[in-house]
C-alpha cells in the first residue's frame, strides 16, 4: 500500500460572479453517495450568499441580455463542448449521487449534453417563434418581441442532479435572463461541476450563479428578494405554495412544474423557455 | 498656419498605405481535385479537368474535375442511398450535432477559407474574412439549431423533408451560397448534390474536406464541380426531388420551364436591379457610405446590389458631388491586400459584359465618372463607375450589370420614388434612406422587393429571410422561412 499514491480531493465551492468562494457563513455540510459513502464537504450557502449572487446576476443582466442571440448560442454550445470533454467525471458523480449504474449515468450525461445543445439552438429562434408582427387596423407597423424577464431564482430539482439542473437553468439563460440557482441539497456535486465548466466556456461572470445549500432555507430569501424577477419552484417541495405567495409581493413570475415538466427525459418543448420572457410590443406610424 | 503645421499637414496628404498582403500559402491548395461523391474524393485523373484561375493574376490555382452526367448520376444515387438509409431516419438532434460540428470546423479553418475564397473569386480579403466566412459558419450554426425543432417552425407537427436536393450556386459568394443551400436542406433532413460555379469551385472542395472531418455520413452531401452542362445534367436528373438555383434570371427561367412537367420542387434566387432611395431628410454622410457599400461591395457582383440610386431632387447635386468624391477614394487592386476596397472582376466573360453595358450607358447619353485608381496589368479589373443623368429607359437603368457600376436617377415625391423603384422586372432588394421612420415604412409597404433595408444596405444574417419577388425568383433562404424550401409542407 505504501506505493499507492494518495489522491488530491476537491473542495466543492459556490459560484458567485464568476468566482468560487466558500460560503461567507463558513458553513459546509457533508454530502454522501446514496449508498452512504463520503463524497465531500460542500459549501452551505447562506442568506447573504444569496444576496451577493443576486447582485452579481443583476449586474450581468444588461451584458447577457444585450449580447446577440448568436453569441449567447455560441456560449451555451461551448458548455456542451466542455461537458463532453469531462463526461466521465460527470457520469461518475451522477452515478454516485443518484445511485445509477455506469450505463445509466452515461445516458444521463448524454441527454444533458444534448439538452444543452437543444437550448443553444433556441437562443436565436425564440424571437421568431414567440414574436411577430401584428396587423393592427390602422397606419401602423406593429410588432412584438420577447424580452428576458431579468434575474431568475431557480430552485433546482432535488432528484435529477444534472439533467434536471440543466433543464431548469438553461432555458432561462437561453432567452437572456441571468440566474441564481440553488442546487439539489443532497446531490449538489454535478451542479457544482457544471459551474466549474461555465468558467471555461466564456459564460460571463454573474450570468449563472450556483449555490449549494438547503432549498427550504434559501428559497424564502429568493422569493422575498425585491430584485429577483422570476422564480422557478421545481425543487421547492412542500414550500412551493408559500414561496409562490411570497413571490406576489414584487409580482415575480413563478414557474411551478406540472408532472409533465418533471419527466426530464421527455422532449422539453417550450414551456420553460416561455416561463421567463416578457412580450414587448412596438407601434410605429406609417405615412409619407 | 504655422510652418510646422503646414509641413505636417502636407505630409498627411502624402501618406500612402503600405501594402498589407495576406499570404497565399495559407490556402494549402492541392494541384488537382476530383469530385466529392459518397464521402470520398474521386481520382482527379478519372475526369476531364478544367483550370480555375485567380482573376487578379490570370494564373491557374488548381485543376478541377468537370463532372459528367454519369458523375451526376452517381452523386444522385449516393444521395438517395444516404437519404433512405441514414439521414431521413436520423433523429433531428443527431443531425443538429453534425451541423454544429460543420459550423465549428468552418470557424476553425476560417482564415484558410478566406484566402481560398479571395484567390478563386477575386474579392477583397477583408470581405471574405469579415463577411463570407463568418456568415457561412453562422448559417450552419443557426440551421443546426432548427434540425431538432422543426415542430416549432410553424409548418405543423412533424414536417417531412423532400428527399434529394440538387443545388446550383453562383460564383459571387461561393462558400456562403453553399452554406445557404446546404444548411437548411440538411437541417430539414434532405440529402444534397451541390454544383459549385465553374469559376469558383475551390472553397466548396475545402468544405468537402470539412464534411469529412465532421464524419458526416457518406452521400449526405455530394459536390460535383463543372460548368453549365454539369448543372443542366443535375436539373434534368429524374432522381432529384428538389432544385434550388441561384444565378441569372435567364437560366432560372429555363430551369422553371424544364421542371414544369415533372413538378419537381423548385426555388430560384435570381437577378436584381435594386434601388437605393435617398430622401432629402436622409442622414447624408451615412447614406453615401451605404450607397458605396450597396454597389461596390464585392465588385458589385451581388444580386441584391443597389445598382440604381434614386435621389430626391432637392439634395441630388449635393449627394452626387459627395458620392463622386467618395468613389475616387476607393482603392482598387490586389484582393489579397487588406487595404483593398474593390478587388478583381471574377472572369473575363463578366468583364466584357460590364464593358458592353457601360459602353451602352455612354452611347445612350448618360454621364460617366470613373475612379482613377491604377490597376495591375494582369487580371480582370473595372474601376468603380457612377453614371448620372440616367433615364429609366437606358439599358444601365434596366439591365443587371453585376459589376461596380451605379446609375443615378432623381425623383420629387415619395410616390414617384416608389413608381421608379418598382419600374423593373426584378424585385430582390431596395434601400430607403430617411430619418423619418413613418415615411420609410410607408415606402417599404409599397416597394415590390423581397428585402428592404432602411438606413443601411447589404446586411445579411442567417436568421433573416432573403429572396425575391417577380423575376428575382421565389422561395426564401435564411430564417424560419428558409426551412420551407426544404420541407414537404
Amino acid at each position: 500500500m505504501s506505493n499507492e499514491r494518495l489522491d488530491v480531493r476537491k473542495t466543492y465551492k459556490l459560484l458567485i460572479n464568476g468566482a468560487f468562494p466558500r460560503s461567507e457563513s463558513g458553513r459546509s455540510y457533508e454530502v454522501t453517495s446514496s449508498a452512504g459513502a463520503f463524497l465531500g464537504n460542500v459549501s452551505w450557502a447562506s442568506r447573504k450568499d444569496v444576496r451577493e449572487a443576486v447582485i452579481a446576476a443583476r449586474a450581468a443582466l444588461s451584458k447577457w441580455s444585450g449580447a446577440t442571440a448568436y453569441n449567447r448560442g455560441q456560449v451555451l454550445y461551448r458548455i456542451a463542448e466542455m461537458m463532453e470533454s469531462r463526461r466521465d467525471e460527470f457520469a461518475a458523480y451522477v452515478a454516485a449521487s443518484e445511485s445509477l449504474n455506469d450505463r445509466e449515468s452515461q445516458s444521463v450525461v448524454n441527454e444533458t449534453i444534448d439538452r444543452i445543445v437543444w437550448y443553444a439552438g433556441w437562443t436565436d429562434k425564440v424571437a421568431q417563434v414567440l414574436g411577430g408582427t401584428n396587423p393592427v387596423a390602422g397606419p401602423f407597423f406593429n410588432f412584438s418581441i420577447p424580452t428576458p424577464t431579468g434575474v431568475i431564482g431557480v430552485l433546482a430539482p432535488q432528484d435529477s442532479s444534472l439533467l434536471g439542473f440543466v433543464s431548469s437553468v438553461l432555458p432561462a439563460l437561453a432567452v437572456g435572463n441571468t440566474v441564481v440557482a440553488v442546487s439539489s441539497e443532497r446531490r449538489p456535486i454535478p451542479a457544482v461541476l457544471l459551474g466549474e465548466i461555465t468558467a471555461t466556456a466564456d459564460v460571463p461572470a454573474g450570468v449563472l450563479n450556483i449555490l449549494s445549500g438547503v432549498a427550504s432555507e434559501l428559497g424564502p430569501v429568493l422569493a422575498t428578494h425585491e430584485d429577483v424577477d422570476g422564480l422557478d419552484l421545481t425543487g421547492a417541495g412542500d414550500l412551493a405554495g408559500t414561496l409562490a405567495a411570497d413571490a406576489a409581493t414584487s409580482i415575480k413570475r413563478v414557474f411551478r412544474p406540472t408532472a409533465l415538466d418533471l419527466d426530464w427525459s421527455a422532449s422539453p418543448g417550450t414551456r420553460r423557455l416561455r416561463a421567463f420572457v416578457e412580450t414587448s410590443t412596438v407601434w410605429h406610424t406609417v405615412g409619407q | 498656419m504655422s510652418e510646422l503645421q503646414h509641413q505636417s499637414w502636407s505630409r498627411l496628404n502624402d501618406l500612402e498605405y503600405a501594402p498589407a498582403p495576406e499570404s497565399a500559402s495559407i490556402a494549402r491548395l492541392r494541384d488537382s481535385y476530383g469530385l466529392f461523391i459518397d464521402g470520398k474524393f474521386s481520382d482527379p485523373g478519372s475526369h476531364s479537368q478544367f483550370v480555375t484561375l485567380n482573376p487578379a493574376t490570370e494564373k491557374p490555382l488548381a485543376t478541377v474535375a468537370a463532372g459528367s452526367s454519369a458523375d451526376v448520376s452517381r452523386a444522385v444515387i449516393s444521395a438517395r442511398r444516404a437519404y433512405d438509409q441514414v439521414w431521413s431516419n436520423m433523429p433531428g438532434k443527431e443531425r443538429a450535432k453534425y451541423l454544429f460540428r460543420i459550423a465549428r470546423l468552418i470557424q476553425e479553418r476560417a482564415r484558410e477559407l478566406a484566402v481560398v475564397e479571395t484567390l478563386d473569386n477575386g474579392k477583397p480579403i477583408r470581405e471574405s474574412r469579415d463577411v463570407d466566412i463568418p456568415l457561412a459558419a453562422a448559417h450552419f450554426f443557426y440551421y443546426a439549431g432548427w434540425a431538432d425543432k422543426l415542430d416549432h417552425a410553424g409548418f405543423g407537427p412533424n414536417p417531412q423533408p423532400l428527399g434529394v436536393a440538387g443545388q446550383i450556386i453562383p460564383w459571387n459568394f461561393p462558400l456562403l451560397m453553399a452554406a445557404w443551400k446546404l444548411a437548411p436542406a440538411l437541417a430539414a433532413g434532405n440529402t444534397c448534390v451541390l454544383k459549385p460555379a465553374e469559376t469558383t469551385p475551390l472553397s466548396a472542395l475545402i468544405l468537402a474536406e470539412i464534411l469529412q472531418q465532421a464524419d458526416l455520413p457518406p452521400g449526405v452531401v455530394n459536390i460535383v464541380t463543372g460548368d453549365g452542362a454539369t448543372g443542366a445534367a443535375l436539373v434534368s436528373h429524374p432522381g432529384i426531388d428538389k432544385i434550388a438555383f441561384t444565378g441569372s434570371t435567364e437560366v432560372g427561367r429555363r430551369i422553371q420551364r424544364e421542371l414544369a412537367p415533372s413538378g419537381t420542387h423548385l426555388t430560384l434566387e435570381l437577378g436584381g436591379k435594386g434601388a437605393n432611395i435617398v430622401f432629402e431628410d436622409a442622414p447624408i454622410d451615412q447614406a453615401i457610405e451605404g450607397i458605396i457599400d450597396g454597389i461596390f461591395f464585392n465588385q458589385g457582383h451581388v444580386c441584391c446590389a443597389g445598382s440604381r440610386l434614386l435621389v430626391q431632387e432637392s439634395v441630388a447635386s449635393d449627394v452626387q458631388r459627395r458620392l463622386i468624391r467618395r468613389v475616387e477614394q476607393l482603392r482598387v487592386g490586389d484582393p489579397m491586400d487588406k487595404n483593398t476596397d474593390v478587388g478583381a472582376i471574377n472572369s473575363a466573360e463578366q468583364l466584357s459584359r460590364i464593358n458592353e453595358l457601360v459602353d451602352a450607358g455612354v452611347a445612350e447619353g448618360a454621364t460617366r465618372y470613373s475612379n482613377s485608381c491604377d490597376v495591375p496589368d494582369a487580371g480582370y479589373w473595372f474601376n468603380p463607375t457612377v453614371f448620372t443623368e440616367v433615364s429609366q429607359t437606358h439599358r444601365i437603368a434596366r439591365e443587371e450589370i453585376f459589376g461596380p457600376v451605379l446609375s443615378v436617377l432623381t425623383f420629387r415625391t415619395p410616390e414617384e420614388a416608389v413608381a421608379k423603384a418598382n419600374n423593373t422586372q426584378y424585385g430582390l432588394a431596395c434601400g430607403v434612406w430617411s430619418e423619418k421612420g413613418s415615411r420609410t415604412l410607408w415606402v417599404a409597404e409599397r416597394l415590390r422587393a423581397g428585402v428592404i433595408w432602411s438606413n443601411t444596405y447589404n446586411k445579411f444574417d442567417p436568421t433573416s429571410p432573403f429572396g425575391g419577388v417577380r423575376e428575382s425568383g421565389f422561395g426564401r433562404e435564411g430564417g424560419r422561412h428558409g426551412l420551407e424550401a426544404y420541407l414537404n409542407v
